[in-house]
């Protein structure tokens, strides 16, 4: 279905992997050593350039395109390759610095970004402001040269091990709509006036932190776009979020062949051929329907509410596959020390993050449908 | 690399689309179900002027095809439109018999199928037949071979008014010895997906048009995110069944059309009960058109592989790669 070119890379990809990918997996990236070692597997990548395929070269990428992306996505979970520490930079900030930012921001940005030096934490939530982000109250204060940030953030994931951070901040309390009067900037997680608190997920791994800010400076350079304007800077990233860059199908294609390799092994029981098949025909279904994507962004189509569908989709897939396969362990699925309660866990809170599926679906039938809005906000 | 519809295969689909929108497909379904026939037989020629039974047969035996993407994109239109018929009978019919050798049969019955002057139906799959009473061309898929039925036995009704189930008489012309080729089975099954997916839209038009306009409590009731939220996993079952679809009809693949034909069938079966109830009391009488669909869908279901079926061919097709 791929060209002879895309499919030379598809080859070329998997030829590297084959030799790169550890065969001990590392342990996990919610704890310190693990975030160390996922860090030393981005720079392994970024040396030959298979961090960031699609980025153009000059960042570190091969101006590989959306295709040789998703080709080289399907290669590396078939792989059994780790899990990417950068991914919440790469996946959200980057996308928006090429689109919004300045070039003095994406030639300092990128390249450390590239090659897990540096890595990027995302800090939208605060404890009053979850669904309704937009009534968020940590601010950014105008002084000479630059902002002062105070506040308090939350559910920022990898904060207790990352670098840096961006985030949305109320510049102009004045505003007339809450939208407005947002700043998007970034800002370092070990500046001075930053206190960062470890939150345990549910498996008592620190996963998320929350961040209380006093008075920490930010200089002009780091601010994306115009103040007042990051609402929309913002939300244009947060369709990439919901999207394919989050949730590339390869990850459901392997995760749905290990399934049914399980599935086999078990001596395939019937109590869940249905829902074996079922998880095969999702991966399928999710796989093709990127394929679409990807072909209407080639011809100037945009994705919009579409990720909103996109989100559904994959998280309520990822739990429906998760569980199959622990009810396929039986008793032993209750073991926490496997890949598979790992990537439960996980799946878990799929339907929570990147917009609880509740917002999303109100987006799928608001602007997809055309019904009339609720008596929300 | 292409997962979209071309300008060409848009421009077929809106213009098939025009024609069965202006040929008032209600009433004519309506008809149909009390057994009068002249109004789906006239939109019949229309449909096979527009060639659509030409596309899954070679050129070499006077059709278009094969054209599996064109075939599928027209049968979500015949879907969409609640077109009656054993219209993924005389599709499959015709695949049938184009393969059989030219003198014979099936070289007067092609070309008659194509042409849209004789309506066929097939008893394979099921113990009945498709409207085995209206049919011109009845055939007969057993262990042994491929017959030409020399009648149909008692009818009886379906759960869906418009389909009518026939036992066919067995005997009659052996026009094939063994078993037909699969490729006959993947083209109905990749066709009623197709319907199916074509019904599921309809569906989900016609209840988002309702609930926009229907109020209570002073607010439409599409409003309450109960119902927008049902219909929003209606829309993304629907959207994510499609790519199924045409990525089946790319590789005609069994395994790849198993899975589309279970997406497709259990979308647009979501999507009828979602409809259903977003539509209150009036969405369960049958003078309102939205029956129409709501009970095709359930029967799609079944027809030309059951889910269960279609699952394991999943699983086969998963164990070969
Ligand atoms: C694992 C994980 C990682 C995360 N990572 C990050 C991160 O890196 N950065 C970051 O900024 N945030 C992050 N989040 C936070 C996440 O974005 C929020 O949890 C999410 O937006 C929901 O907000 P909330 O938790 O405050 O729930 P609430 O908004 O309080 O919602 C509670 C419940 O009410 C429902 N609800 C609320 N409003 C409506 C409505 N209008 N209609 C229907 N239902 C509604 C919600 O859907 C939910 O079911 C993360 C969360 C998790 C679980």
């Amino acid at each position: 279905m791929h060209s002879a070119a895309d499919e030379a890379f598809r080859a070329e990809a998997r030829a590297w992997l084959r030799a790169h990918v550890p065969a001990e997996p590392p342990p996990s990236l919610e704890t310190e050593e693990g975030f160390a070692a996922h860090r030393a597997w981005e720079a392994e990548l970024a040396a030959d350039r298979w961090s960031v395929v699609d980025w153009p070269a000059r960042y570190g990428g091969r101006d590989a395109g959306l295709v040789r992306w998703l080709l080289f996505e399907e290669e590396y979970y078939a792989a059994g390759a780790p899990g990417r520490v950068g991914q919440n930079g790469v996946s959200l900030l980057a996308p928006t610095l090429l689109a919004h930012g300045t070039e003095e921001q994406r030639a300092r940005v990128l390249p450390p970004m590239a090659t897990g030096e540096v890595v990027w934490a995302q800090a939208w939530s605060e404890p009053e402001a979850g669904s309704d982000l937009a009534s968020l109250r940590s601010r950014a204060v105008r002084v000479s040269g630059g902002w002062l940030l105070s506040g308090q953030k939350t559910w920022s994931s990898r904060a207790a091990f990352a670098d840096r951070a961006f985030g949305l901040f109320r510049c102009d309390p004045d505003a007339e709509r809450p939208h407005l009067g947002l700043i998007y900037l970034m800002f370092g997680l070990r500046a001075p006036g930053v206190t960062v608190r470890a939150i345990a997920r549910l498996d008592g791994r620190p996963a998320f932190a929350e961040l209380f800010l006093d008075e920490v400076f930010v200089p002009d350079a780091d601010v994306i776009g115009e103040p007042g304007d990051g609402w929309r800077i913002a939300m244009a990233a947060a369709g990439n979020e919901r999207g394919l860059m989050l949730r590339s199908p390869g990850r459901f294609l392997a995760g749905a062949d290990r399934l049914h390799r399980l599935w086999r092994a078990r001596g395939e029981p019937e109590s869940a051929r249905a829902r074996v098949a079922d998880a095969l025909i999702g991966a399928r279904a999710y796989q093709l329907f990127a394929w679409a994507a990807a072909s209407r962004l080639a011809e100037g189509g945009s994705l919009g509410p579409e990720s909103s569908m996109n989100k559904v989709f994959w998280s309520e897939y990822d739990i429906a596959l998760q569980e199959t396969a622990l009810d396929l362990l039986g008793p032993e699925g209750e073991a926490a020390d496997t890949e598979w309660a790992e990537r439960y866990v996980f799946a878990l809170a799929g339907p929570l993050y990147a917009g609880t599926n509740e917002i999303q679906r109100d987006i799928v039938a608001e602007r997809l449908l055309g019904l009339p809005k609720g008596r929300r906000g | 690399m292409r997962f979209l519809l071309d300008a060409e295969q848009r421009a077929f689909t809106g213009s098939l689309d025009k024609m069965l929108t202006a040929a008032d497909t209600p009433a004519v379904v309506r008809a149909w179900s009390r057994g009068v026939h002249a109004a789906g037989r006239a939109l019949w020629s229309r449909i096979a002027e527009a060639g659509v039974f030409a596309l899954a047969v070679p050129g070499s035996r006077g059709g278009l095809g094969p054209l599996p993407v064109e075939l599928a994109a027209a049968f979500v239109e015949l879907g969409r439109h609640a077109v009656p018929g054993p219209l993924v009978e005389t599709a499959t019919a015709a695949v049938l018999l184009a393969g059989l050798p030219e003198p014979g049969p099936a070289g007067r019955l092609v070309p008659a199928l194509l042409s849209g002057e004789a309506l066929a139906t097939v008893a394979w799959t099921a113990p009945y037949a498709l409207d085995g009473d209206t049919a011109d061309v009845r055939l007969t898929v057993t262990g042994e071979g491929l017959r030409l039925a020399p009648g149909h036995g008692p009818v009886r009704p379906s759960l869906d008014p418009a389909r009518r189930l026939t036992p066919l008489d067995p005997g009659g012309e052996l026009l094939l010895t063994g078993p037909p080729p699969a490729r006959a089975l993947v083209y109905a099954r990749l066709c009623t997906a197709a319907q199916a997916l074509g019904v599921g839209e309809a569906l989900l038009d016609r209840t988002v048009t309702y609930v926009r306009q229907r109020t209570q409590f002073g607010v439409p009731v599409g409003s309450f995110q109960a119902v927008k939220h049902r219909l929003a996993d209606a829309k993304t079952g629907l959207e994510f069944a499609r790519p199924l679809l045409f990525g089946a009809a790319l590789t005609l693949d069994p395994a790849d059309v198993a899975a589309a034909k279970v997406a497709a069938g259990e979308a647009a079966y979501a999507t009828a009960r979602a409809a259903l109830q977003a539509h209150g009391a009036i969405g369960y009488t049958a003078e309102y058109d939205l029956s129409l669909w709501l009970t095709k869908a359930r029967v799609l279901r079944a027809a030309w592989g059951d889910p269960d079926s279609c699952r394991t061919e999943v699983l086969r097709g998963a164990g070969r790669r």
